[in-house]
């Protein structure tokens, strides 16, 4: 199946973070995985989880450089969303066998293990950056994540002057540094 | 202090804010020194994961808030009482196999009672009752009768070659030339209308209600002169219990009078819309009008029970005017129809009666060419 053009747009707005383009794949997605997931022993908040996982999922691809989406984003989203909540329900033991099932899916296993993989990642960064503690872990979001200028950091955060900020980012960024690369494997 | 300046060094290496000779002495520097290279190495991956890691933070956030606004504009629902369309096919599969069962089971049963109805309902009911339009045998011989006196006449309005299916009876209801008759006498396309003294005139149906069994037909013909006022009015009001009535009617080629009485206000298997009667009538009366003492025209004679003998139904006069009023609304061209209310009949005595009233009866026979 060909992607209409609509869908690449789509795409493309999602990669980007588009709040125009991901507001309207959740409105047009959303309802139909809250089905599944409340069909299936879950719960809104289930569903609400495992939606945004999705299209996470759906995003990573999206930006990856072999890209290559051969079906519509409903069965994709529909397909991760099966996938995982499958998953869920066997961990939490309650794997009742067979998740009742009328639409079609697209293997997306593939997709998912890069996906878990990401999110084993993420979540060494966020435990790396939590373990840091004020101000380090403020300063350092302020420059890699908001992409702050180290003036505007120092006067944020109080210090005299950009070279004392960047001092300080230095040390703070040292030590997540050691604490990230701790956890995360290099020859992996 | 060294360190930090190698680390603002490989930042801005990595992240191409050099410029071209610096570049180049940084790229010789990384050739040379193994530490540095893995330094850059090491640094490069760890900033490429932070930044994956704010866009990942970056996209969860924007989609929390998508979730949210959504919400509050009622795009999507978290609601208990919203059917999904999921819900909805679930539900449909997973009962599918009752609502057949069901669905079967309700399909038979309509059936069975349509079948019921069909069979029990009075007016389709020939063990019970029957029609008392005139049989074909009956019509031959009235055929040819008149067709004799047809040709006595020499009139050639009559078509020819035409097939008779029954006969009745039917009554103007204006002077212009409408007639009242059952549905049930008018078997076939045409119709001929006989009056008293076996003058011949050719009918248009009009207006057929199977339901009521009523029907209207108009004298198209030439040689048909309009009455003035009839002498009998048609009545609204109902009719009361053993009061006396009489019908002129055509069981056979010549009028036919009868008397008796109201027995029932309503008609078989309790049809609110007739009575019945306690009169003798025979088939070819149908369609015949009854009158009350006054001369008022109370109802149309339809149909009478074979398992009993005398009782007679008639459809209510009221049935007339509902249906005249339903006709005038549905066919402008059916106003002039002005149906008499008044009766001059009245303390007039039954062989002056029947005397004025035999030239507004006819005998109705219906044909197809």
């Amino acid at each position: 199946m060909k992607l209409d053009s609509n869908e690449q747009l789509l795409l493309r707005g999602l990669a980007n973070n588009d709040t125009k383009a991901i507001d309207t794949i959740y409105k047009d997605n959303f309802n139909m995985v809250q089905a599944l997931i409340l069909n299936n022993n879950g719960t809104y908040d289930d569903a609400r989880d495992i939606f945004q996982e999705a299209v996470i999922t759906l995003y990573e691809k999206a930006k990856s450089d072999s890209f290559v989406l051969t079906c519509q984003i409903k069965t994709y989203i529909y397909s991760v969303c099966r996938r995982l909540w499958l998953k869920r329900l066997q961990q939490m033991g309650r794997y009742t066998g067979q998740v009742e099932s009328l639409e079609e899916t697209v293997p997306v296993e593939e997709d998912l293990e890069f996906h878990e993989k990401r999110n084993a990642d993420f979540a060494i960064m966020e435990r790396a950056l939590n373990s840091l503690g004020e101000p380090c872990k403020g300063l350092l979001e302020a420059y890699y994540l908001q992409k702050k200028g180290m003036t505007e950091i120092a006067q944020d955060f109080g210090y005299t002057n950009a070279d004392n900020a960047k001092n300080q980012k230095y040390k703070c960024l040292m030590r997540l540094k050691k604490l990230f690369f701790a956890q995360y494997n290099i020859g992996e | 202090m060294e360190d930090i300046v190698l680390l603002n060094t490989i930042e801005r290496y990595l992240s191409g804010d050099m410029l071209p000779e610096e570049r180049a002495y940084f790229e010789q520097l990384r050739k040379n020194t193994p530490e540095i290279d893995q330094m850059v190495v090491e640094h490069k991956l760890f900033l490429h994961q932070i930044e994956e890691y704010a866009f990942h933070r970056d996209l969860k956030h924007a989609l929390h808030e998508s979730h949210t606004r959504l919400l509050e504009r009622g795009d999507i629902n978290e609601g208990e009482d919203v059917p999904t369309r999921g819900k909805v096919i679930q539900l449909f599969h997973r009962y599918k196999k009752v609502t057949a069962i069901a669905a079967s089971i309700a399909g038979v049963t309509a059936v069975i009672i349509s079948g019921l109805v069909t069979f029990l309902s009075p007016s389709v009911n020939h063990s019970q009752l029957q029609q008392l339009s005139g049989d074909i045998e009956q019509i031959k011989k009235v055929q040819r009768y008149q067709g004799n006196k047809i040709n006595e006449l020499g009139s050639t309005t009559i078509p020819e070659n035409i097939k008779v299916l029954s006969s009745g009876t039917a009554f103007l209801i204006d002077g212009k030339g409408y007639l009242i008759t059952n549905a049930h006498v008018l078997k076939g396309s045409g119709a001929i209308v006989v009056n008293n003294k076996g003058q011949e005139y050719i009918a248009k149906i009009i207006h057929i209600d199977q339901t009521k069994d009523l029907a209207i037909l108009k004298i198209n013909d030439k040689d048909f002169k309009p009455l003035g006022p009839l002498p009998y009015g048609i009545k609204k009001g109902s009719v009361d219990l053993g009061e006396e009535l009489f019908t002129l009617g055509y069981p056979r080629d010549e009028a036919v009078y009868n008397m008796g009485y109201l027995s029932a206000a309503s008609g078989f298997n309790g049809d609110t819309a007739s009575y019945q009667l306690s009169l003798t009538v025979n088939p070819g009366n149908s369609g015949g009008p009854i009158f009350n003492k006054n001369g008022e025209v109370v109802g149309v004679i339809s149909t009478r029970q074979t398992s009993a003998e005398g009782v007679v139904f008639a459809i209510k006069s009221q049935g007339i005017y509902s249906m005249v009023n339903e006709l005038k609304k549905s066919d402008s061209s059916m106003s002039k129809i002005k149906v008499p209310v008044s009766s001059s009949l009245k303390g007039v005595d039954r062989v002056k009666q029947i005397k004025e009233v035999s030239d507004c009866v006819f005998l109705v026979k219906a044909y197809n060419q």
